[in-house]
This record gives C-alpha cells, sequence and structure tokens, in this order.
C-alpha cells in the first residue's frame, strides 16, 4: 500500500510540474505584459512596476522563482487587485466553491444512482423509458442554459427561490441543481447498463435460487456490484463539477473559485490564472487518487498490493 | 420403494417473445426418488434448462408463462405457491447448482457470507453458529482450509473449488433435492471426476435426490440411476441407466449414443445427428425428431407417438414401437455397453 | 389423433435426406444491413436525423427567408417581441434575431462539426499507430495521452483561448488539442482487438505493408465505434463552444453564434426572455439530436443488444 502511495505521489509532482511549466510559458506567450489593457500608463510608472513584479529578470529566472515560491504555496500578487495574494484569494473563495461542489456531487450520485436502478428494474417498461428521456435531455441542455432558465422560472417569475449571491442555504439549490444535472444524467444512464448487466448475471441466479427475496437480492447482490462503474466515475464527475462552476458562479453572483478564475481570465490576470490553475490540478489529481483507492477497497478483486490466492 | 420426493406432471411452460410464442417445454412428466439421480439429457435448446427452473419457479413470468401442469415436492404443488412461499421453499427444501462456477458467486461478497445467507434466512442461526456450519461445509466438500477460506472471495478459489464451495451453499440447508445444471461442464476432466464423486459421497450421507442435467453421456454413465432424454421440449425415452445403455428404443438416444467417442470402437468415424432442432414458436405437429430420423415413416410428421412401456422403469415415445412399424434395430456400435467402461 | 384412425400405410418410412436436415430458413445478412435494421426501427433516431437535416438547410437559406440580414443596427426598434415583421424578435442592437439564429447556427455548426472531424483525423491516426506498433511506442504515445488529460478539457480550451487572438480558428484550434485523446484511445483499444483476428495475421504473413493493413482491414471493422464516438463528439463541441462564449472568450462581434447570442441575452433575461430561448432552444435541441442519433448507433451496431 505504501509503495504505491509513493509511487501516486510521484506522478502527481511530476503531473503538477508538467502543467505549472505549460502554464508558466503560456502566459508568457501572450501579447502584451499584464498591464498592457489598463489605461495607458506613463512608461515610466509602467516600468517600475515591472521592475517591481520582477518581470525584467530572464524567463528561466522567474519560472525557477516561482517554482519555489509555488511549492511553499506562495503563488504571488495579483496583478489586477492591489494588495491581494493569489493564495489569499483562493483561500477567500474556495470555501464558496466547495460547498456548493460538494451538494452538487451529492444530488448528482443521489438521484442518479436512484433513477439508473429504478430504470434498470423497470427495464423496458414505462419507468425505464421515462428515465432515460429524463437522462438524455439532462445530458442535452448545458448547466448554463439550465442555470438561465432555472433562474427565469423559479426566481424572477415564481419568486419561490433567490436569484442569486450566496447567503443562505437557499441561495445554493439553484446553482446546485444547475451544476448537478448533466452529471445526474451521466450517472443515471451508467448505472441503469450496469445494474442491467448486473441482473442478468448468474450470480443473481444462484441468490434467488437460495431462497434469497428479491428485494435483499437486488439491494445486496445487485447494487454492490452494478455500483461500481460509478465509483470509476467519481473522477471525471469531479472534474464536470469545477468546470461548471466556472459559468453556474457566475450566473449566480456566487464568490467562489471558479467566479474568480472567469474574472482573471477576462482581466488577464496572470498570476491567479496561474495559481487557480495549479491549485485546480491539486485538487484534482487527489481527488483521483483518493477514488481509485476507494474503489481498491470496495472491489476486492483489485488488490493494490496483495497477491492473489488459489490452490486447486 | 423409496420415497418420491418430486414429481412433474404435465407441465408445458411457453415464453412470449417479440417473434411469438415459444413453446420451450411441451407436456413434460418425470419424477425422482430420495438417493437418486436422475440425469435430464438433450442439446441446447431441448428445453432441459427452462424445465428445471420451472420447477424451482426461477422463471419470470412474464415473459415465460405456466401453460399447464403440476410440480410437486413431496405431494405439495409447488405452481400453486406464491412467491414469498417460494422464497422460504428454494434453498431450504431445493437447492441448485448452476453450470459455470467462474460466474455463479458474487464477486464482491466473501464466500462466508454467501453460505451463511442462506443459513441465516431458513434457519434462523445467528451469525457465529451460522459461519461455524460453514466452516463444516466447507470441510464436507472438501476445500483444505476452511477456517481461512471461508473468508476469502471468490477470485482466490480455483475453479473446481468455486463448484466445491457451491455445492456447499446449495446443501447448506439440508434439502431434499438437489438440481444440478451442467455442473461439470466448465471444468477440467479430473476436476469432473472429483466434483461428480463428491455429489455421490454426500448423497449416501444424506439421501438428498439429485436430478443432473448434462448433454454429456460420460457423465450420465458415471454419475446416474435413470436418465430422461429430452428433445424439441419433450421427453422422448426415459429408463434406467442400464437401460439407455444397453436397450434404448429411441433413434435420437441412438443418435446421442453414436456421436459418445469410445475407446473401443471399430469403426473411425464418429456419427453425428445432422441438422438442427426443430423451431419452438412452430413447432412440428408430430414427433419434433422427425425432421432428423433416418427412420421417419409418414405417422412420424403428423402425429405425436404415445408412450410405450418397455418395463415398469423404461418408456419411448416412437412410432417403431408401435406393432405395425416395421422392425428396426439400432446401428452398429450405438449399443452394447461400449458407453458404460469409457 | 388417436391409435385406431391410423393405418398400415402410415407407418411406411420417408426418404430420408441428410441434406436437407441441414437447410437453415431465414435469410442472412450482412452486419451493416442487420445495423440499419435495427437503426430503422429507432423512432427517435430516425426523428433527430430529420432535425439535423432540417436544421442543416436552414442554416444554410434561413438568414434569405425572413429578408432581414444579422448585423443591421436599428436602434428604434431594438428589443422587440415576437413580431410579423421579426419572427423572433429583436435583440438590444435592433438586429433581427430569426436572422442571427441562422447565421448563427452556420458557425456554432461549422466549429462543432470542424472539431469533431478534427478530432476525428488524429485521433484514428494516433490510436492506429498506438495500437498496431505497440509496445514501447504505445506505452509512449499512450502515456503522453495521458499525461494531456491530467488538465480538465475546459481549462484547457480556456488557457488557450486566452492566449490566442479571438475569433473562429482560434475556437477550433483551442478544442482540437486534446480533444482527440478519447477517439484516440477508442480507436487504439479496437486495433488491439482487432490485431490478433486471423484475417489481420494472414495480410501480414502475405507481406501487405503496415499502412495498407491498416486501410483495408483494420479501419473498415473499427467504423462502427468511430462513427458513433464522432457523432456523440459533435454535442460536446458544440457544448465548448458555448462555454467558451459564456465565458466572453466566443467569436467577436459582429459575427455571432447560438453561444454568443445566448450569453449577450443573459442580463436582460428578465425583461426579454426571447432573445435567450431561441439561441438556447437550437443548441439544446442539436445536442439533443445528436445524442440521440448518436445512442442509436451505438444500439444499432452492438451486436449485444438485449431486446
Amino acid at each position: 500500500m505504501l509503495r504505491y502511495l509513493l509511487k501516486r505521489f510521484g506522478y502527481i509532482v511530476v503531473s503538477l510540474l508538467f502543467i505549472t511549466t505549460i502554464t508558466f510559458f503560456l502566459m508568457q506567450a501572450v501579447p502584451g505584459g499584464p498591464f498592457a489593457s489598463e489605461r495607458k500608463l506613463p512608461p515610466k510608472i509602467e516600468q517600475q512596476m515591472e521592475e517591481a513584479y520582477g518581470l525584467n529578470d530572464p524567463v528561466y529566472v522567474q519560472y525557477v522563482d516561482y517554482l519555489k515560491n509555488a511549492a511553499q504555496g506562495d503563488f504571488g500578487p495579483s496583478y489586477k487587485y492591489k494588495g491581494q495574494s493569489v493564495t489569499g484569494i483562493i483561500k477567500r473563495s474556495f470555501p464558496y466553491s466547495l460547498i456548493l461542489g460538494a451538494e452538487a456531487i451529492f444530488l448528482a450520485l443521489a438521484v442518479g444512482i436512484f433513477l439508473g436502478v429504478i430504470a434498470a428494474l423497470y427495464h423496458n417498461k414505462f419507468g425505464d423509458y421515462a428515465a432515460m428521456i429524463f437522462a438524455v435531455l439532462g445530458i442535452s441542455v448545458p448547466s448554463f442554459i439550465l442555470a438561465a432558465v432555472l433562474q427565469y422560472v423559479f426566481a424572477l417569475k415564481l419568486q419561490v427561490l433567490p436569484v442569486a449571491k450566496f447567503d443562505t442555504f437557499w441561495h445554493t439549490v439553484l446553482p446546485a441543481i444547475a451544476l448537478a444535472t448533466t452529471p445526474l444524467a451521466f450517472i443515471a444512464r451508467l448505472m441503469r447498463s450496469s445494474m442491467i448487466d448486473v441482473l442478468s448475471s448468474d450470480y443473481i441466479k444462484t441468490a434467488r435460487a437460495k431462497g434469497i427475496s428479491s428485494k435483499v437480492t437486488i439491494y445486496r447482490h445487485g447494487i454492490r456490484n452494478a455500483i461500481l462503474p460509478v465509483i470509476s466515475y467519481l473522477g471525471p464527475l469531479v472534474v464536470a463539477i469545477l468546470t461548471g462552476s466556472f459559468i453556474i458562479e457566475k450566473i449566480f453572483a456566487i464568490p467562489g473559485l471558479g467566479n474568480e478564475f472567469v474574472e482573471s481570465v477576462t482581466n488577464r490576470d496572470f498570476t491567479v490564472i496561474m495559481g487557480t490553475t495549479v491549485f485546480f490540478s491539486v485538487l484534482l489529481l487527489f481527488s483521483i487518487l483518493i477514488v481509485d483507492i476507494i474503489y481498491g477497497f470496495i472491489d476486492p478483486r483489485i488488490k493494490i498490493t496483495e497477491k492473489q490466492g488459489g490452490d486447486a | 420403494m423409496a420415497k418420491k420426493v418430486l414429481e412433474v406432471k404435465n407441465l408445458s411452460v411457453s415464453f412470449h417473445t417479440f417473434g411469438g410464442e415459444v413453446q420451450a417445454v411441451r407436456d413434460v412428466n418425470f419424477d425422482v426418488h430420495e438417493r437418486e439421480t436422475l440425469a435430464i439429457v438433450g442439446e441446447s435448446g431441448s428445453g432441459k434448462s427452462v424445465t428445471v427452473q420451472s420447477v424451482m419457479q426461477l422463471i419470470d413470468m412474464p415473459p415465460g408463462e405456466f401453460k399447464s401442469g403440476e410440480v410437486l415436492l413431496e405431494g405439495e404443488d409447488l405452481i400453486q405457491k406464491t412467491a414469498k412461499q417460494m422464497e422460504g421453499i428454494r434453498g431450504k427444501e431445493m437447492g441448485m447448482i448452476f453450470q459455470d462456477p467462474m460466474t455463479s458467486l458474487n464477486p464482491t461478497m466473501k464466500i462466508g457470507r454467501q453460505i451463511t445467507e442462506g443459513l441465516i434466512k431458513h434457519q434462523g442461526l445467528s451469525k457465529t453458529e451460522a459461519k461455524k456450519r460453514g466452516i463444516d461445509l466447507l470441510k464436507l466438500v472438501g476445500i483444505p482450509n476452511p477456517e481461512r477460506r471461508i473468508d476469502q472471495y471468490p477470485h482466490e478459489f480455483s475453479g473446481g473449488m468455486r463448484q466445491r464451495a457451491i455445492i456447499a451453499i446449495a446443501l447448506s440447508c439440508n434439502p431434499r433435492m438437489l438440481i444440478a445444471d451442467e455442473p461439470t461442464t466448465a471444468l477440467d476432466v479430473t476436476i469432473q471426476a472429483q466434483i461428480l464423486d463428491l455429489l455421490r459421497d454426500i448423497q449416501e450421507e444424506t439421501n438428498t435426490a439429485i436430478v443432473l442435467i448434462t448433454h454429456d453421456l460420460g457423465v450420465v454413465a458415471n454419475a446416474a440411476s435413470r436418465v430422461a432424454v429430452m428433445y424439441g421440449g419433450k421427453i422422448v425415452e426415459t429408463g434406467t441407466v442400464d437401460e439407455i445403455f444397453y436397450d434404448a428404443k429411441h433413434p435420437y438416444t441412438w443418435g446421442l449414443l453414436g456421436s459418445m467417442p469410445k475407446l473401443h470402437a471399430e469403426t473411425e468415424e464418429l456419427h453425428s445427428i445432422p441438422g438442427t432442432p426443430p423451431d419452438l414458436k412452430d413447432p412440428p405437429k408430430g414427433c419434433p425428431f422427425a425432421a432428423r430420423c433416418p427412420y421417419a415413416m409418414k405417422v412420424c410428421e403428423n402425429n405425436m407417438p404415445d408412450y410405450t412401456e418397455n418395463s415398469p422403469t423404461h418408456k419411448a415415445a416412437c412410432w417403431l414401437q408401435d406393432e405395425r412399424a416395421p422392425k428396426v434395430e439400432p446401428p452398429e456400435d450405438v449399443l452394447a455397453g461400449g458407453a458404460k467402461q469409457s | 389423433m388417436s391409435q385406431s384412425q391410423l393405418n398400415q400405410t402410415d407407418f411406411e418410412p420417408i426418404e430420408y435426406e441428410a441434406a436437407e436436415a441441414e437447410k437453415i430458413s431465414g435469410q442472412s445478412t450482412s452486419y451493416w444491413k442487420d445495423a440499419w435494421r435495427r437503426f430503422r426501427k429507432n423512432k427517435l433516431a430516425l426523428a433527430s436525423i430529420i432535425v439535423i437535416i432540417l436544421l442543416g438547410l436552414m442554416a444554410a437559406f434561413g438568414t434569405v427567408l425572413s429578408g432581414q440580414n444579422y448585423f443591421d443596427n436599428d436602434l428604434i426598434s431594438a428589443n422587440k417581441p415576437v413580431s410579423g415583421g421579426h419572427w423572433f424578435g429583436t435583440d438590444n442592437l435592433g438586429r433581427d434575431i430569426f436572422a442571427r439564429t441562422w447565421y448563427g447556427a452556420r458557425i456554432s455548426l461549422f466549429i462543432g462539426l470542424s472539431a469533431a472531424f478534427i478530432d476525428l483525423v488524429i485521433g484514428v491516426i494516433w490510436g492506429s499507430v498506438s495500437g498496431y506498433v505497440g509496445g514501447k511506442v504505445d506505452e509512449y504515445m499512450m502515456r503522453i495521452a495521458d499525461i494531456l488529460t491530467g488538465v480538465p478539457y475546459l481549462l484547457v480550451v480556456v488557457l488557450l483561448t486566452v492566449i490566442m487572438p479571438r475569433g473562429l480558428w482560434s475556437i477550433i484550434i483551442a478544442m482540437t488539442i486534446t480533444g482527440w485523446i478519447n477517439m484516440a484511445r477508442i480507436v487504439r483499444g479496437e486495433v488491439y482487438r482487432l490485431k490478433t483476428e486471423e484475417y489481420v495475421m494472414a495480410a501480414k504473413s502475405l507481406g501487405a505493408k503496415a499502412t495498407r493493413i491498416m486501410w483495408k482491414h483494420l479501419i473498415p471493422n473499427m467504423l462502427g465505434p468511430i462513427i458513433v464516438t464522432l457523432t456523440l463528439t459533435i454535442p460536446n463541441a458544440i457544448f465548448t463552444e458555448a462555454f467558451l462564449s459564456f465565458l466572453g472568450l466566443g467569436v467577436p462581434q459582429p459575427q455571432a453564434s447560438w453561444g454568443t447570442m445566448t450569453s449577450d441575452a443573459l442580463d436582460s433575461l428578465r425583461y426579454y426572455p426571447y432573445q435567450l430561448l431561441f439561441p438556447a432552444f437550437f443548441i439544446c435541441l442539436t445536442m439533443l439530436a445528436f445524442n440521440v442519433i448518436g445512442d442509436g448507433l451505438r444500439d444499432a451496431l452492438d451486436p449485444k443488444d438485449r431486446s
């Protein structure tokens, strides 16, 4: 187990290095410096600022400096928001995204799995068709369009839920629904086909031949095995929620990290862009690692370190 | 005379599919006694599996449908039972094992739990009691180191061991009858022999009746006391093992016996039965084997033959048994008992 | 039928033809005919094909229909609802939404189809080479693909569009730089599966060159999964373009795409919902149609179909 973890950490470090490097040099490739889009600064002041931010040093020096600082959690100052550090921005805005993301993940898993199981149990009957039509719609309606529609119907017209911002739990309902819907639909389809496969397998027949009641069979033997592909999907799920948050937070004016990222892109605030990219990558790489470990615990056939047994 | 454990009378089961109604089992009759092993033999599609799964009431209805018949387990008709009642009978009074040991066990559940599940449900044992009994069962079926094995997962067992574990599960609540659907088909020949010996030993100890489905006459010779030959959804011949191997009356049985490779045979070619089984969506009005039978007569095409009793234990449904039919001898090396010794 | 009704003549033997017994009833069909037959049964998928064709026609000719064009400002008629003169209403600069919708259709569909097609070409080549050559080459090629997927697709796309000048082709390039990986993985899997088939080994032993084998034997047999993947990449591409537009990274004015139109209309959603409704509806309709067709193709081409 330890060796496996060390190996994975190694990969994560290499990937992060790669990502940071690419992002760094991408930002260097943009025409004009970080101050180019602001109102015309007197050249002297622009020079001073560039000096202060270390932008006149040769590129490789900047690169190494950046890496050294980043490894210690310091991503530098924001170019646009005077006096704020990138790390500070991340610390301030990430909790909002975390709460929203957690709600969306929970929603997608709970409802998605439930729908998938129902569809499989009522295979080729009405329940199946209804669930699958809902699922294909969920995949075909982009989250931001759904967000706009939800805003319009529930907040503006019916006025039952708040339009934007993040003050109470109720403020998170519409954004969470918008974020969760497409992944929910994927999970429902995945769970359904997995469940259908499992329900027609031999060990289900064995369980029924033992006289185990159908309800217990479905839960204990069926879902337990059918859920494995959904667990594998957890990694892409986190990715989907994370990238979805970019727009959803913008539409609902939620001060989360996704919104900050979008702002930094619009403002060409390079340190923030790089810092958040690296942070997102760290988040994702660790999420995938955790999911793999969880999967290893649930599926006994995947032994991370032990050998397989079996004498005749 | 040993007690009758299972009696199947006039069983007919059909499936409703997109293409029409498939009459998988047509008017089937057989019985099994204590301490007896009845082998049901036939090709794929003959209806063997559907018959025994209907006995266990494991067929989904719809698309399946009981058209007629009774299934009497020690006198009680299983077809009249509710689903809940059947859940109490399956695993307790009747056990079943399936063909492929690699896929018949839940891969994410410990073997021990899969054994104790039934014990806890049917006999109300506690978890510890059930586990102890589970270890005893594993010992009974010949799995070494049962205390360690009981906490392992199926993928840690070999194919032969898995089948033993499956037998242990099926026997856990001391059922009166065990149905084995091609239990050795997916195993190596040496393991096959071990499994069949195991079944025989257990039968001697517990007096269980066994219904053994197979397409392999070698298995029949080894393990069965009586045989029922199925074709096209019907039973075409039943008899004791000796009667079938030495004195079979139905041309299909001759075909099966003839297509077995024998050590002492004189001819070099293996007989096979040309043709394919009938389409059960539109079954033939007469004998199902008529289209492939080298001895078919005009009467065979449109008239279903009745059973002719050659002895109290030996019946065959074939028009050749009728006095008006020409006398036909089975082909040369088909009978003569060469099969039984191999 | 009782025994007494039978007479002696009924017991005469019939001519036995071993060959007759082997007769197979029912016609045999080829793989593609079979698949087409299955696909035809899927009403939704057929309807979706019609929808796509109609959308394509409207994209081509729609702007001419109403007599308006997509860029005429007419501030006096700004923000007018659906009417006889403007079938979809006007936007905040008085431009006709109907005309802009069909102009935008061209842009959105062009981006979607081009990106998907480029992904197809790169993915098929990468996957075929990697799968066919195998060994170390395969390992490295796939390792590269794995690292590239380490960063989420949309994140990459956003970063790339930031550094490139805004425009149609920047968007397409940004989308295709890592978009081909999914196709490559699928193609590689297929090549591995087919590599060991006997006809490939036979061709190899006859001395056929690798490219010939790939072209004549492997690719035709992989067409099924390739077409399905292609059909399902298109809605993803359309989604990505809309996503970028919402972040302000879409095609620049006065060009329009469904994405930019939807994004622009967001601010005035409360007062003029129709401005968002029309382009949003068509985005969803197009994605839905391609998804349904893709699903239908997948079911039709997969011989493990359960019904």
